[in-house]
């Protein structure tokens, strides 16, 4: 019978969930890294057992620990994240120039069929790759080159690179998103970069429509049609069907378009689901109530999925990372919340069981399906 | 021998229990104890000092003698106590940092 692992990165240590495929009685391990902040633990598709996490710390930067035997035990890799050439500048939230940074690892995307690759998104935002299993970390440098960077600006998060999406159908074609700089997408392997935002309309900008300084929260796709892109923006759940050229808005009946993650269900390229949050300030579901939104078409008709997650007095918020599916059948659905629960559903979003419900602040959830 | 006594955080990282010995050649300053350790505990590196300004980071003291030793010059001789491991040399997670 197959298995699923959940990974889940906290404000305080990572955790890892285990189950056999029907998903019923869960084994919890952690916290791993206890103390530290965790804000991404991911698997490699290549091999199972190889798990990479980012582990940091306001008293001792960054560290990557990695694990060869599927979150049993870990051991540190590289941490050195150095900027190709003279940084430069980007913007300070007061309009100023201000250096390039490195402050943290948000996201770690292993590569698809090697799994001494793996790319890692960074805040002051750019992204780097490791070839040799962490040891050492390159900067693709071609996406602060990009010519925009100067002009980047961070959202209330910092300025971060949160999201990787590798095309199964093309290793040269990848797309990442920052906040609040927007979509970016190289089809050269990421020596060079365009700007992906041709759609996105964001009040909050001088020129609501301009190529760059949109606050992307999340993209997602469907590794089946992989030129469909999702987007949940600041503000907006996004579409795109041209691989990023051009974006068109599907928030369509959703109670609030404001929200972090979005994700794509895993046998059904038009089966999306969101977390509606009230507004940008307020960071909790809209009237107290807990709901997951699915649209079976692609967007624009959403349904609310509230079956077993709080319908009253709920106000925590899903990170833009806290969401993820496995590839049983039917397809399960998990994300984690700031107030430390982890909700699952075996049965596509119909129904919700916490997994744990008292863990810190998850920063993170991924999910592994193990044969 | 040089006694060096780290945070928890760093000594689950380090693998280590207890206070580190290490051994320092020439003169006894900051760099030279940071180096020894570092080089010992590559997995540190990182972690107290820029990688590559080797400045320390902005949550981290160093003590040594019930002397803050944070602001001086990383070339400074330090006490004879902590070069003769009468006294161990303090690396500290600040107040402010976690």
């Amino acid at each position: 019978m197959s298995r699923v692992r959940v990974l889940v990165g906290t404000k305080k240590g990572a955790f890892v969930l285990n189950s056999d495929g029907t998903r019923r009685e869960w084994d919890v391990s952690g916290p791993h890294f206890a103390g530290w902040e965790v804000y991404h633990v991911k698997g490699s598709p290549a091999d199972p057992d190889r798990i990479w996490a980012s582990q940091c710390s306001g008293w001792f930067g960054q560290v990557i620990p990695r694990s060869d035997d599927g979150g049993k035990t870990w051991g540190p890799v590289g941490n050195e994240f150095a900027y190709q050439g003279v940084p430069g500048t980007h913007q300070w939230y007061d309009g100023t120039p201000h250096p390039w940074e490195f402050k943290r690892v948000w996201h770690l995307e292993p590569s698809l069929d090697d799994p001494d690759t793996v790319y890692a998104g960074v805040e002051d935002a750019a992204l780097f790759r490791s070839s040799d299993a962490g040891a050492t970390w390159e900067e693709l440098a071609g996406l602060r080159g990009h010519g925009s960077g100067p002009h980047w600006q961070p959202g209330a998060g910092g300025l971060c690179l949160h999201t990787i999406l590798l095309d199964p159908s093309d290793p040269r074609r990848i797309y990442i998103a920052i906040s609040a700089a927007g979509a970016f997408r190289t089809v050269d392997g990421g020596d060079t970069w365009q700007a992906i935002n041709k759609g996105l309309v964001s009040q909050y900008i001088p020129d609501p429509t301009a190529e760059v300084g949109h606050c992307v929260h999340r993209i997602a796709l469907h590794p089946a049609r992989p030129n469909v892109l999702y987007m949940q923006k600041h503000w907006d759940v996004m579409r795109s069907d041209d691989g990023g050229d051009s974006w068109h808005e599907v928030s369509g009946n959703l109670p609030s378009d404001f929200g972090f993650p979005i994700e794509v269900h895993a046998h059904e390229p038009d089966t999306v689901y969101v977390v509606p949050i009230k507004s940008d300030s307020e960071h909790y579901p809209p009237e107290g109530k807990l709901r997951v939104y699915r649209s079976r078409t692609g967007g624009d008709e959403w349904e609310p999925l509230t079956r077993g997650l709080p319908q009253e007095d709920c106000y925590v918020n899903i990170l833009r990372d806290g969401m993820a599916v496995d590839s049983l059948d039917p397809c399960g659905v998990y994300f984690g919340t700031t107030g430390g629960q982890v909700y699952g559903s075996a049965d596509e979003g119909d129904s919700w069981t916490p997994i744990v419900r008292d863990l810190p602040p998850v920063l993170s959830v991924e999910v592994q399906t193990l044969p | 021998m040089i006694h060096v006594v780290l945070p928890a955080h760093l000594k689950t990282l380090a693998g280590v229990d207890a206070v580190v010995e290490l051994d320092v050649e020439g003169p006894v300053t900051q760099r030279a104890i940071l180096d020894a350790l570092e080089a010992r505990f590559p997995m540190l590196r990182g972690t107290i000092r820029d990688h590559a300004t080797r400045e320390r980071r902005a949550f981290l003291r160093f003590f040594a003698c019930a002397e803050d030793w944070s602001h001086a010059s990383p070339d400074a001789l330090l006490p004879e106590a902590v070069a003769s491991g009468a006294e161990p040399f303090l690396v500290v997670g600040a107040v402010a940092g976690g």
